[in-house]
């Protein structure tokens, strides 16, 4: 049986100025995919995952959520982005609130839940990524592995459909790196539906169902993992891999 | 009658210290209720001159918020640009002579410190605000927050604490500066230490008391201050759990086993 359709981007363009970042992309998650993509510095993987979430405003093209345009589906953005929930590169919690209140927060403003319950949901989260115990910290007394799994928490706790990360890990020391990776991939192990920016080859390989190769702003190629990273087809992609190779 | 500065000094301390001590309680009031004032009107100003203008905003918007924002640069420079002494007249005697309305010394002298500190605190609020790394501000959009939401939750409690040190900067000029506000007859510290002084012509010895006066005013706002910072800094302690298992490169990593009820 076909999966659920959740999200569909339809030839997604954005320029900054005169300077078009993303030609033109498409591509679906279905429920369960973990979707991991990659490509060279400046190919616009950020830029794309941005424009997901609306965090930039794509300059044409359409992004549908099961089914229906966002802006149709949605009277507002920001309930479509309770939906879509994102993880970024540089942890970017909130500096004036415990880590437990990081959690809290969102689904007291924004989903108008009762504290008590937001408290509930936002520690079994927590638990969930092994912060448990640092309920009461602020996010300058935690290493960056423990903040970005904080993060995680945090937009777990609004309990997406999608998640998007945007290079989860490169912020990170490379002794924090696996903690991090560790926390994903037992997400992905439990289905939740993941879109992930990376530049960690081995981890992308292991953990995607679906890798898709960005370069120049176009997805030059695209396809399971197994297939992509051994017998990649496009020169382009077999460029970039073999740096890896070597390394 | 005394012969020593000391003794003149005890002397006047004797004679005017109750005056004194009032003047002292008016020019506190003043500095702190103007700079109170002048917060919460320079956090306004600040908030609004930071309001972001995006290409999808209504024209009607857009034209709303920047005729707003030049109207509040306008009162900032002004402000800004012109000695408290100067506003102080202007604003007493014009109110006077313009309006006819005869308002008392004290009002006015509030008004004046309120309406320069906000000047001055719009412009620090909006480099607060500015300086609040812009991750922060996406991050709350990303979880689903709107504007106002981000603002009160996020942006401002963190420019808020950036702004401290400005805050204590202005409240120390308030204690001093509202001396100037002698011009219009407010009785604070400078005005009654200028009546006493007359007295006995001795201007030394009560400036003396005076000037000890005003530090120890100056003083205790700047510890204060400074304490209230550490207060809203929290701990600096990083070791708040002595072993977490995820984090040692080397251990056995337990995974949660017991699966969170939920959707996934």
């Amino acid at each position: 049986m076909e999966k659920e359709l959740l999200l569909s981007v339809h030839d997604l363009k954005k320029s900054f100025g005169e300077r078009e970042i993303l030609k033109g992309i498409s591509f679906d998650v279905r429920r369960g995919d973990v979707v991991c993509i990659i490509g060279p510095s400046g190919s616009g993987k950020s830029t794309l995952i941005r424009c997901v979430n609306y965090l930039e405003h794509p300059t044409a093209g359409t992004i549908d959520y099961r089914g229906t345009d966002v802006n149709e589906a949605f009277k507002k953005l920001t309930m479509y982005r309770t939906k879509v929930g994102m993880v970024f590169q540089s942890f970017n919690l909130f500096n004036n609130m415990t880590v437990l209140e990081n959690c809290m927060v969102g689904q007291v403003k924004v989903l108008g839940k009762s504290k008590e319950e937001a408290r509930t949901t936002a520690l079994k989260y927590l638990k969930h990524v092994g912060m448990d115990t640092y309920v009461n910290a602020k996010p300058h007394q935690l290493s960056g592995g423990q903040k970005q799994r904080v993060a995680i928490a945090r937009a777990l706790a609004l309990e997406p459909e999608v998640l998007l990360m945007d290079e989860p890990t490169s912020a990170l020391d490379p002794e924090m790196v696996g903690e991090v990776l560790r926390v994903i991939r037992d997400l992905a192990k439990e289905g939740l539906t993941m879109v992930i920016v990376t530049h960690e080859m081995a981890f992308a390989r292991d953990v995607s169902n679906r890798v898709i190769f960005i370069d120049q702003g176009v997805i030059a190629e695209e396809g399971e993992p197994q297939e992509l990273f051994t017998h990649p087809k496009n020169k382009r992609t077999q460029d970039f891999l073999s740096r890896f190779a070597n390394a | 009658m005394p012969e020593t500065f000391f003794g003149w000094v005890v002397y006047l301390l004797q004679q005017y210290g109750s005056v004194l001590l009032k003047g002292a309680v008016v020019t506190l009031l003043l500095a702190v209720v103007g700079t109170f004032i002048g917060c919460i009107i320079g956090l306004i100003v600040g908030v609004i001159q930071t309001i972001p203008l995006e290409d999808n905003d209504s024209k009607v918007k857009r034209t709303l918020v920047r005729c707003l924002q030049r109207l509040l640069d306008a009162y900032v420079e002004v402000f800004r640009g012109t000695p408290m002494i100067v506003q102080a007249m202007v604003v007493y005697y014009g109110a006077m002579s313009l309006f006819d309305i005869d308002m008392s010394p004290l009002f006015a002298g509030f008004l004046v410190v309120s309406i320069n500190t906000g000047a001055y605190m719009a412009e620090t609020v909006r480099g607060g605000i500015e300086s609040v790394d812009p991750g922060q501000k996406e991050a709350a959009i990303a979880i689903g927050m709107d504007h106002i939401q981000t603002m009160r939750c996020v942006i401002l409690p963190q420019a808020l604490r950036n702004v401290m040190p400005q805050l204590g900067n202005n409240l120390i000029i308030n204690i001093k500066d509202t001396s100037v506000l002698n011009v219009i007859s407010v009785t604070e510290l400078y005005f009654a230490s200028k009546s006493a002084a007359g007295v006995y012509y001795k201007y030394f010895e009560i400036f003396f008391i005076t000037c000890v006066i005003y530090f120890i005013m100056t003083f205790t706002a700047s510890r204060l201050l400074r304490w209230l910072e550490s207060k809203m800094d929290g701990p600096k302690d990083y070791q708040l759990v002595t072993y977490d298992p995820m984090m040692d490169p080397c251990g056995d990593i337990p995974l949660p086993t017991k699966k969170p009820k939920g959707r996934y």
